[in-house]
């Protein structure tokens, strides 16, 4: 069985030559500071939510590689579909973290993206992300826009049907789309073992027809890479691609999960060693003069930006109850309309 | 002008569009090379090309869910679940996303889509084919639902559909495919969605019901008058939203209303409309509001199913007991 794809490996030694984009200082330290920078909005989302500020808030701890990778191989014009834990991809991609916020906050004006407006805004039921994909890709391709849409699921969204579904008319009509499994190891309280019995998430690729890939999705390079690659395969008309992504959830499910019900201390403790910022600061230092002073400023001055946001989010009045109408149809039909009469604020 | 039945009106609406509006693109089950199990899309392909009339696997919940991705980004799909008891899986896209992308993108994103099903009884079809489960989709915020009852209705809603800024479920009643041919204009002309259409005016009692029913209602209405009770025909043709005014002001003249519905009894829509009457109607009611509807069985096979059928002398039994009421 091939290893997945690494470039810097957890101790942040390189184990293959670099691809180009790699070997570019000032872009290895762009995608530092944006795993970062995830990382900070993750923990002041999760100290809101803890004091009552925030719904409920599931943490990309440990995963921002794949988000923030995959992200970066897209072009504006190519549509990101993402499912619940990819802040990352989100932030890199222009949503703002105010708008982060809002949304995680119950505020649904936080999906209304100032930046990337055709992305997607998170999808909640799992794997129903992958048709629309399917969907956005049919788009594309009809229109001849050269956009790629990039979807991406966690391990347990691949044991649904409409993850098969969606890279099945991808793989037949030839569909400019890039699936990308966030496999974090664990779905909710079920580990990947009792997902599936297929040795590679990647290898349910084979049965669709499109090529699979399994890379270390703690390697921030090794995602871009591969998504990079993927995204060329879409443009050039060869179709549809998924990649699998090795990571691990260091955090619960969410904040209304409790994972010390159902995994040991002892089996989490060895992915701090393989978490994607080590090993990136790691090679920053070693190969382009990154210093204490460096990451001082970076992460002073993320946490400035994180809690400016945090302010504005909790600063921001929420809608009137009539706005549960505003929004529902196009034009609100008078049977409904009555009853955004009897919507009231007292 | 021509006659035609619905299953061609329908065909034509369909072409129109496609001519129309560049953006428009069928996909769906054996739509393409057979031109649909029932015809629907005949000579499309042949038309319109490959990849404006697609042939999918068979995926019900991708060709829901590649809807509302398509949409999105500006194309109109006009998507096609082959029966309604196979839409079940899509349901999942529609109330999930379909439904509310508007609402939870706060109007940034929409999803102007179609998804086509033939609904309803009385064809002998096969188990899982004869379904009326509408109501389903009438409680999805977001979505409207509409029935032709007539080849020339059908044409003008398939056409507001298909123009409509926001998910549309276009139940086609396939009892009625074939039943009826008449003056079909291709004139492009679409018809508003939402208004409930009179098809026939009486005074003293208000027959409300929708698709194939209409058969039996309409029926029914002529036996009534040549008993001299005279009943006001009401085609909801949206059954979400409802237009609950041309049924009130109807019942204020009537003052009796019999809803007649294929779908069960129990959470059918016209458990809707007669809440609504009781809430609005109540002091010009002259009988209790009547429902004559299904059962809340399984849809039984062929064998029994036209003992499932609400008939003509169910419909009259239930009026002359109204009559008799007051």
């Amino acid at each position: 069985m091939a290893e997945p794809l690494v470039f810097l490996n957890a101790a942040g030694a390189c184990v293959r030559d670099l691809p180009d984009f790699a070997r570019d200082g000032q872009t290895l330290k762009a995608l530092y500071a944006a795993m970062v920078r995830t990382r900070r909005f993750d923990a002041k989302a999760v100290a809101l939510q803890r004091t009552g500020r925030l719904g409920t808030y599931a943490s990309s701890i440990g995963q921002e590689a794949i988000s923030v990778g995959v992200a970066s191989a897209m072009r504006a014009e190519d549509v990101f579909l993402p499912s619940f834990r990819e802040h990352g991809g989100q932030l890199w991609r222009g949503v703002t973290l105010e708008e982060l916020f809002l949304y995680w906050g119950g505020d649904e004006r936080g999906n209304d993206f100032g930046g990337p407006r055709q992305d997607f805004p998170v999808c909640i039921p799992v794997a129903s992300q992958y048709p629309h994909a399917a969907g956005v890709a049919l788009a594309m391709q009809q229109k001849g826009s050269g956009g790629v849409a990039v979807a991406i699921g966690g391990d347990g969204s691949t044991s649904k049907g409409d993850f098969y579904e969606a890279l099945n008319i991808v793989g037949i009509w030839q569909l400019p789309a890039v699936f990308v499994i966030n496999n974090n190891a664990w779905a909710i309280s079920v580990p990947r073992s009792q997902q599936s019995q297929a040795q590679k998430l990647s290898d349910k690729a084979i049965g669709t027809g499109l090529p699979g890939e399994q890379i270390d999705g703690n390697d921030v390079i090794a995602v871009r890479a591969a998504t990079e690659r993927a995204l060329e395969r879409a443009r050039a008309g060869e179709g549809g691609t998924l990649i699998e992504c090795l990571s691990y959830r260091l955090g619960d499910h969410t904040t209304a999960d409790d994972a010390s019900r159902y995994r040991d201390e002892e089996e989490v403790s060895p992915h701090w060693k393989e978490e994607p910022l080590i090993r990136l600061r790691a090679h920053l230092v070693e190969a382009h003069g990154w210093g204490k002073k460096d990451e001082e400023a970076l992460l002073r001055a993320c946490a400035e930006e994180v809690d400016a946001a945090a302010e504005t989010y909790l600063a921001t009045e929420p809608e009137p109850a009539r706005a549960m109408f505003d929004h529902l149809y196009a034009d609100l039909p008078p049977d409904i309309a009555a009853q955004a009469e009897e919507a009231r604020d007292d | 002008m021509t006659d035609l039945n619905m299953i061609e009106a329908i065909r034509m609406a369909l072409s129109r569009a496609l001519e129309e509006d560049p953006d428009v693109v069928l996909f769906g089950e054996d739509i393409g090379i057979d031109g649909g199990v029932f015809r629907a899309t005949d000579g499309l392909i042949q038309r319109y090309g490959s990849a404006r009339v697609r042939d999918t696997p068979l995926s019900e919940t991708v060709i829901a869910g590649m809807a509302v991705g398509a949409a999105t980004q500006g194309l109109k799909p006009v998507a096609e679940i082959q029966f309604m008891g196979f839409l079940y899986s899509a349901i999942d896209q529609l109330a999930n996303h379909a439904a509310r992308l508007r609402n939870r993108t706060r109007g940034r994103l929409s999803c102007p889509m179609v998804l086509r099903a033939p609904f309803g009884g009385g064809i002998g079809a096969p188990e899982h084919h004869s379904e009326s489960m509408e109501a389903m989709l009438a409680h999805i915020p977001g979505l409207r639902v509409v029935v032709p009852s007539t080849p020339a209705r059908a044409y003008g809603l398939l056409l507001a559909a298909i123009q409509d800024p926001d998910p549309v479920v276009f139940l086609e009643p396939k009892r009625l495919y074939r039943a009826t041919s008449e003056p079909v204009v291709d004139d492009g002309a679409a018809l508003p969605i939402g208004d409930a259409a009179r098809l026939r005016e009486g005074g003293d009692l208000t027959l409300v019901s929708w698709g194939a029913m209409l058969k039996e209602t309409h029926a029914a209405a002529e036996a009534l008058a040549g008993e001299g009770i005279e009943a006001e025909v009401i085609d909801l043709s949206s059954l979400k939203p409802i237009d609950r005014r041309t049924i009130r002001a109807s019942v204020e003249k009537t003052g009796r209303c019999l809803i007649v519905h294929e779908a069960p009894l129990t959470a059918g829509l016209g458990a809707e409309i007669a809440a609504d009457l009781a809430e609005h109607c109540l002091t010009s009611l002259l009988a209790p509001v009547r429902r004559v509807t299904g059962y809340d069985t399984v849809m039984p096979y062929l064998r029994l199913e036209d003992r499932y059928m609400p008939s003509v002398g169910r419909i009259l039994r239930a009026a002359h007991d109204m009559m008799e009421f007051a």
